[in-house]
């Protein structure tokens, strides 16, 4: 019988199956931060074992940055507390640091793709659900809690059972000004945001193949807001073309080596797999989410769904979530009013992204009682902003341009939306006071936003462009 | 020393779906940089009005001094989102020792077992009866066993099994970590690296 893609990386990884329970599995590369590693260091040195790896362990400082004056010193003292520690446990365990200040410094799950650090084949964790970004390469890519972190610091490896395996095949061509973030939204809005939970996911299908390297990163990126522990996209010429002469790649002909190997990471023709999706491109629109789970997403010129619609036992939720967002059963979403617009996150934060909303808003102004923020991914993602002039477009636009970090993703440092205000974001989870106290967030693609910072309100990009 | 065996206690119903850890622990308490005290931020923004300790919000179970215990019971899709492990942090830190569900997230699932705070997954149909049971009668006690793998409600005389890992199911009993464990064959993975290389 075929093998999965997975499978292919699985079982490389598998230092032993130990009986009747989890395997003992190899992780290739660590990815750490300073929201949920400074429990996984003292828990060394309580036992007194130092970093098994420090080489395959990658730190930068996203989750808790400021986003405007990063040269000063951070002004809330917790924050600058974890930030120094995790300079300082860095520091003491020999690992590579990219943090504030530093040219490679931004998201973990930005940095990691662009420098190269992430490859096809290899397993990779990090204290952090959106860790399976990185499957986009091709790699068994999955978040921690800081207990596993501290696993992988000791030895490298982390006990783990098999998961089920989803294939999730989208088809057929999109219709212009729907992209990748529209794409996930859909399956979630689909399968629910629970729907995956038990399995990891493979996507695949001609609509998937057609898209970029980056794009690709926002569909696995949002793999945990179906409940799947992670996703993963076969590498292909596109993945290649992206990676090669990336700074931890290898280089000349060690690369194409390395090429002719990860050619072979594909699911076999006979492979099977748990669960089988597929899905019509052509049926997606844009989406955007009325409730506080990023299940709930419709095309925005849909309706939030009516009581009748819903099953009488999830009822309770249902309206305790339209409650909190000031929504009612049955209502439009095209025309609902927004107060915020935030452009970035590991969802959306790339240079793509910037470049695909600086197109769109080039010569417009923004509405007046709009806020817009734009967090760029990564000080690397800023730094060509500001080469292309996406910057200047952004300024006349009104928007303002701030430093990498996570920011109002989760609200962690001072970007917070007030309360009872709506947010149209980039972003990947909706739920209830995840961007602030009584924060109202509505999930987009970055198109979405970029148009809702112009009207002041949700409104379908298709007739826009 | 940590371990689990049987936990006879009373019960507090969270009668909500889709808890994701976000709502569990809000991000601006992550901040911290050892594992105590998140108990007192547990569920946060459901327990406190305007942000502020002394303005409790009466409608919500954990200010209901009428419900208490070491078993938390909680609406499908338990422990969604985040990877915080704050979040198992938080629950056992207030003093719950199993939270029970028709559905847990992986990586809360996982976090928990690590913490020594058991995951016990039941019918939706049985999670349905402990609610009204409890919801009727908060001094409704539940006792569920982990060695024998069942949670039962004398009351009524209900009773189901649930499923664990038999190695986790080992560790719990025992106080074990994962770790004890890794770092005992730590030879098998530099053979493995070795191997890969």
């Amino acid at each position: 019988m075929g093998k999965t893609l997975f499978d292919k990386i699985w079982e490389t990884h598998v230092v032993q199956q130990i009986e009747d329970g989890p395997s003992v599995f190899y992780i290739d590369r660590h990815f750490i931060h300073e929201v949920t590693s400074p429990q996984a260091f003292k828990g060394l040195e309580q036992r007194g074992i130092p970093v098994f790896r420090p080489d395959q362990v990658v730190a930068t400082a996203d989750h808790n940055v400021p986003t405007l004056n990063q040269h000063l010193p951070i002004k809330e003292e917790l924050s600058r507390l974890q930030v120094a520690t995790l300079i300082e446990n860095c520091k003491n365990h020999n690992i590579e640091l990219y943090g504030l200040g530093h040219p490679y410094q931004g998201i973990v799950h930005v940095i990691g793709p662009e420098l190269g650090i992430t490859q096809p084949g290899m397993t990779i964790v990090c204290g952090d659900s959106h860790t399976s970004t990185h499957g986009a390469f091709g790699s068994i890519a999955f978040g921690i809690g800081t207990s596993e972190v501290e696993m992988v610091l000791a030895t490298q490896c982390l006990m783990q059972s098999k998961p089920k395996l989803m294939r999730i095949n989208v088809e057929g061509e999109l219709q212009p000004g729907v992209g990748a973030k529209d794409i996930i939204l859909y399956i979630i809005a689909q399968i629910s945001a629970s729907g995956a939970t038990g399995y990891f996911v493979e996507y695949a299908g001609s609509a998937i193949r057609s898209l970029s390297m980056e794009a690709r990163m926002t569909i696995c990126n949002m793999s945990i807001e179906m409940g799947a522990r992670g996703g993963m996209i076969a590498p292909d010429e596109t993945t290649f073309t992206y990676m090669k002469g990336r700074k931890f790649m290898p280089q000349g002909e060690a690369f194409n080596e390395k090429v002719s190997e990860w050619s072979k990471l594909y699911s076999d023709q006979d492979a099977t797999f748990d669960m089988e999706i597929n899905i019509a491109a052509s049926a997606i629109g844009p989406m955007i989410t009325y409730g506080t789970n990023p299940g709930m997403g419709i095309t925005v010129t849909g309706h939030i769904p009516t009581l009748e619609q819903i099953e009488s036992s999830d009822r309770p939720s249902f309206n305790k979530s339209l409650q909190y967002m000031g929504f009612h059963p049955g209502a439009s979403i095209r025309g609902q009013k927004v107060d915020y617009v935030f452009i970035g996150s590991c969802t959306n934060s790339r240079i793509e992204d910037l470049r695909q909303v600086a197109a769109f808003v080039k010569g417009k102004k923004k509405a007046d009682d709009v806020e817009v923020w734009i967090v760029p991914g990564s000080k690397q993602v800023e730094q060509q902003a500001i080469a292309e002039g996406i910057d200047k477009v952004f300024e006349a636009a009104g928007f303002q341009l701030r430093q990498p970090g996570c920011s109002a993703c989760l609200g962690m440092n001072e970007d917070k939306i007030p309360a009872g205000k709506y947010c149209i974001s980039t972003s990947n989870r909706n739920f209830e006071g995840r961007q602030g106290p009584n924060a109202r967030t509505l999930l987009a693609s970055p198109l979405t936003a970029a148009l809702a910072a112009i009207t002041g309100k949700v409104d379908d990009v298709r007739e826009y462009i | 020393m940590k371990s689990l065996s049987t936990i006879t206690s009373t019960a507090v119903p969270v009668h909500i779906e889709n808890v994701d850890t976000d709502q569990i622990i809000p991000a601006r308490f992550l901040k911290a940089t050892s594992r105590d005290g998140f108990g007192k931020n547990l569920f946060r923004d459901w327990r406190f009005e305007n942000d502020d300790e002394n303005q409790q919000k009466k409608d919500f179970i954990l200010n209901n001094p009428l419900f208490s215990g070491k078993i938390l019971v909680a609406g499908k899709n338990f422990g969604c989102g985040s990877s915080r492990e704050h979040a198992a942090w938080a629950i056992k830190d207030y003093g719950f020792d199993v939270v029970v569900s028709s559905f847990f997230a992986d990586i809360f699932r996982n976090n928990s077992l690590n913490n020594f705070l058991l995951p016990v997954q039941v019918s939706e149909d049985f999670l349905q009866q402990l609610f009204s049971a409890i919801e009727k009668d908060p001094a409704t006690t539940l006792e569920v066993d982990l060695p024998a793998q069942t949670i039962s409600l004398p009351s009524v005389g209900l009773t189901t099994t649930f499923d664990i890992n038999p190695y986790k199911k080992t560790c719990l009993l025992n106080g074990y970590d994962d770790i004890d464990y890794l770092l005992s064959i730590r030879k098998e993975i530099e053979q493995h690296e070795k191997n890969m290389a």
